[in-house]
């Protein structure tokens, strides 16, 4: 089959590899119809996260046709179309019966190295480094699930892979990013980065009743998006994003703050923090630039939220943790138990409520991933999100 | 929606910022030589005498810079370090603005100097990260993509039938708007 290959920083491959096949009775093999970049891919692109080997297959937001299943899957079955999570689920360990599934106590097979990083383990996701497992990932034409009988989205027939393939991911990680701020009709929310899930966030926290909705980037085109989702956009190369929100809020800053960037924030001449997170990352004198949790932190009204959908990997320099003390900040973080929102946006995308497929700008052949994620990356032509189709 | 597209591949960063690059590198040698070798004139030129020793070990840390730049594949992070030295020069020269005892207006030219350098050196290591300034980018209206089935303005508050689970809730004492008695979210199950 063909997949798309890391072999390091910017160089990834379109190549044949031989197909996957059942090596446990809980997997399953699925035939990918459609297949997204995702901006976390980046920091593989980029290299910034550790634990990639040559020719590890990418790829987490995947969804398809179910070829094959082992003998102990017994609610899948050869032709079922589903979406498959990015995080890798149990079903059965102590976090996954509390519904957090992103920190599956079983799944990540390199556990220990997960526990080294981090201290404890964390979930198994697909093609994204081998500290999460070392699993294949989803941008090919085929996909080994494991523990298939938990790790799916079982969607219907009849609606595009366009307006479901986000259940995979970004959809739900906008919509618990909102969920988090547990958003009351007085507030607002502002959101760091118009990117993907950006728009996700965007779209939810609206639908979840905030007051005002305000997205912060420096791409024209994302914030044009934006704006059509009903977000006030603040173009940050153009204003003083605290002047814009301490404005927008009668100078007590936004009730809660989501930042959808991590830890690639932008580097710019009007933020000297940026230049020397730069520097110091070149130098491995911190991994990962938080330009955008400082800015939450000091901007952020106090008894306020902050929550955190975007990647980090490793450490961070110079976070004001004095100010999230005084001001009685909450930050709530995590990557995604996709799970626990699909059944309520499956339903919410069924009933009309939103479409997601809003947010693509690019579709293309699997040949073709290595040119999108050189277009992804560097966000030309209006480029938003790539979907990939592989078959 | 979606539409087909093809773009030309250059995974290589433009020529014009590589030579940029090897310009910055040979300019750290140069000025890390004459740093490390007339770090004594220098401070007297400056009136920074009692500097003279931060100047010699800034020039090694010019030459070092300079030699990453031209003898890796990859000279970004080295450009990077450039800026960050840029930075403890910038902060150096702050000081002696305010020193008396120092020629201010020849440490405002090197000030100057120094952050004519700084553009240069972000410009360089932006070029070759891929952070292409967005004004020479090709803007795209998306204003017709909102994903809801209604304007905005009518959609505020659809999915207010949805129940923050409780351990996602802020404390009800920091909450300003009091919502009717919430009934317990269940526990997901699989």
């Amino acid at each position: 089959m063909k997949a798309l290959r890391w072999y390091g920083k910017g160089d990834i491959r379109c190549e044949q590899v031989p197909d996957p096949g059942i090596e446990d009775p809980r997997d399953a093999i699925i035939k990918v119809t459609s297949c997204a970049i995702c901006g976390s891919d980046l920091h593989l692109y980029n290299h910034f996260m550790p634990g990639m080997q040559k020719g590890d297959i990418l790829g987490h937001e995947t969804m398809g046709e179910v070829v094959e299943v082992g003998s102990a899957v017994r609610n899948l079955k050869v032709g079922d179309r589903v979406v498959i999570p990015f995080t890798i689920i149990c079903g059965e360990c102590d976090q996954c019966r509390r519904g957090n599934y992103s920190v599956c106590e079983r799944s990540n097979r390199n556990a220990h190295l997960a526990a080294k990083a981090f201290g404890h383990t964390t979930a198994g996701l697909f093609g994204y480094t081998h500290l999460t497992g070392g699993y294949a990932g989803g941008q090919a034409e085929y996909l080994r699930v494991p523990y298939a009988d938990a790790t799916h989205v079982k969607v219907p027939d009849g609606i595009p892979d366009e307006k479901l393939l986000f259940l995979s991911d970004i959809f739900p990680t906008g919509w618990q990013a909102a969920v988090q701020c547990d958003i009351e009709p007085t507030d607002t929310v502002a959101i760091w980065g118009a990117g993907p899930v950006g728009q996700m966030a965007i779209r939810s926290a609206l639908l979840l009743g905030a007051r005002q909705v305000v997205a912060i980037d420096r791409i024209p085109e994302r914030l044009s998006m934006a704006r059509a989702g009903g977000a006030i956009a603040i173009n940050f190369e153009e204003e003083s994003v605290i002047e814009r929100l301490n404005e927008l809020t009668a100078g007590r800053g936004p009730e809660k703050c989501i930042d959808a960037v991590g830890m690639e924030a932008h580097v710019s001449m009007a933020h000297p923090d940026t230049i020397l997170d730069r520097a110091k990352q070149a130098v491995m004198l911190e991994t990962d630039r938080p330009h955008v949790l400082r800015e939450m932190i000091y901007v952020c009204r106090p008894a306020g939220v902050l929550s955190v959908p975007g990647v980090y990997g490793g450490l961070l320099d110079k976070i004001p943790f004095g100010a999230v003390m005084n001001k009685g900040l909450t930050i709530r973080t995590g990557q995604t138990h996709v799970n626990r929102w699909t059944d309520d946006l499956l339903r919410r995308i069924q009933e009309g409520q939103i479409d997601p497929s809003f947010v693509i700008t690019h579709t293309a052949g699997l040949e073709d991933g290595p040119q999108m994620y050189e277009t992804f990356r560097d966000k030309k032509d209006g480029c938003v999100k790539v979907v990939l189709k592989p078959q | 929606m979606a539409h087909r597209h093809r773009t030309r591949s250059h995974a290589r960063p433009p020529a014009s910022a590589e030579a940029l690059a090897r310009g910055l590198g040979w300019f750290s040698l140069a000025l890390g030589a004459a740093e490390l070798l007339g770090a004594r004139s220098m401070a007297r030129w400056l009136g920074m005498e009692r500097h003279e020793s931060l100047i010699r070990a800034y020039g090694v840390r010019e030459i070092a810079t300079g030699i990453g730049i031209l003898a890796q594949k990859d000279p970004a992070p080295w450009i990077w370090g450039r800026v960050a030295g840029d930075a403890l020069d910038l902060a150096t020269l702050s000081g002696a603005l305010r020193d008396p005892k120092a020629h201010r207006d020849r440490v405002a030219v090197a000030f100057g100097a120094v952050m004519g350098a700084t553009v240069l050196d972000v410009a360089c290591a932006n070029a070759l990260s891929g952070q292409e300034p967005p004004r020479h980018r090709r803007a795209v209206d998306y204003s017709d993509r909102s994903g809801l089935p209604r304007p905005p303005g009518q959609m505020r508050g659809a999915a207010r039938d949805f129940e923050v689970p409780r351990d996602m809730r802020i404390p009800d004492a920091l909450r300003p708007y009091r919502q009717p008695r919430r009934q317990e979210r269940p526990q997901p199950s699989m």
